[in-house]
């Protein structure tokens, strides 16, 4: 790692804090696609074929 | 109805079927995850080993490679749902009114993002984290109405009625775009000018740019890979909701 100078937390924090936000959005919106598919498919068996 | 029965349209009809829409952009996710990854690999890598530190700021500089892409996305997310909500209001089109839904809660984390990074930034180049200004104002103000959004989304069940409330709301709240643009030159601001998206072209040197540009990449890759699965995640919660309500009716019938 280079190094940061005298103001690295700063730099440290705003990356870390990007970081965390993103892997969070990422984990949500798949967590959120998965429970929904999982219903929709849920759903669909239980529909009377036609 | 199925993507099989979806009676034969015009070619644009079909594309912007929800359906549709769905299959043909299924296929585009994994390649577009992949070149995110591959963006940022290499965006970080030269915004933290093969990048200088400025002459005035020093390595503070490199908050810009996250604080630039969070702001542009801020705005740009802000002109797609403005453009779905032209959809929802002009065509009353579907695929309009779960574009503008899954867009928000990205608008407002990216916005979010701009202002934490751009309060982390500003505390040892200016000497304070928030300054009352024009362009971290308005940029709050948009964190408000993204906010403000997602709100009015939850707070009807009646989401075809919530999508015409939700567009009126999104177009008036567009008057804050140019101002969050042009407050640097309207007002006297903290704030340096923009720097990157001048016509006179960038006042950076190439060795700044090239992570910068990078990072923008990989952040609007990230947005278009996350913002089209919302969207197949929202088309299919509506069809879990009809399905729902057909299983509701059938019970009570």
């Amino acid at each position: 790692m280079i190094d940061l100078g005298p103001h690295a937390g700063f730099i440290l924090a705003a990356y870390g804090g990007v970081a965390l936000a993103l892997f969070g959005v990422i984990a949500w919106t798949l967590f959120d696609a998965r429970s929904v598919t999982r219903k929709l498919a849920h759903l669909e068996a239980a529909r009377p074929s036609r | 109805m199925s993507i099989e029965s979806t009676p034969k349209q015009s070619w644009w009809n079909r594309m912007a079927h929800p359906g549709q829409f769905v299959a043909w952009t299924t296929p585009l996710l994994w390649p577009l995850a992949i070149l995110t990854l591959c963006l940022f690999i290499l965006g970080l890598w030269f915004a933290l080993f093969n990048s200088p530190e400025d002459y005035q700021m020093g390595d503070t500089v490199r908050i810009m490679y996250v604080h630039v892409p969070s702001a542009w996305l801020s705005q740009f997310i802000y002109v797609a749902m403005s453009a779905s909500a032209l959809g929802t209001l002009v065509w009353r089109h579907p695929l309009a009114d779960v574009s503008m839904k899954a867009a928000a809660p990205l608008g407002a984390l990216f916005t979010t993002l701009a202002l934490y990074t751009g309060a982390l930034w500003g505390r040892p180049t200016w000497g304070t984290f928030w300054e009352w200004d024009g362009r971290m104002t308005s940029t709050l103000v948009l964190l408000f109405i993204y906010l403000g959004i997602i709100a009015l989304w939850r707070a009807f069940d009646d989401q075809l009625r919530a999508a015409r409330i939700v567009a009126i709301f999104t177009l008036v709240g567009a008057l804050n775009i140019p101002i969050i643009k042009f407050s640097v030159d309207w007002w006297s601001t903290l704030h340096q000018p923009a720097s990157v998206f001048r016509p006179d072209g960038p006042t950076m040197p190439l060795s700044l740019l090239t992570p910068l540009f990078i990072m923008l990449f990989a952040f609007t890759f990230l947005f278009i890979t996350l913002y089209l699965k919302a969207i197949h995640t929202e088309v299919k919660r509506r069809r879990v909701t009809t399905l729902q309500r057909r299983a509701a009716q059938k019970e009570a019938s």
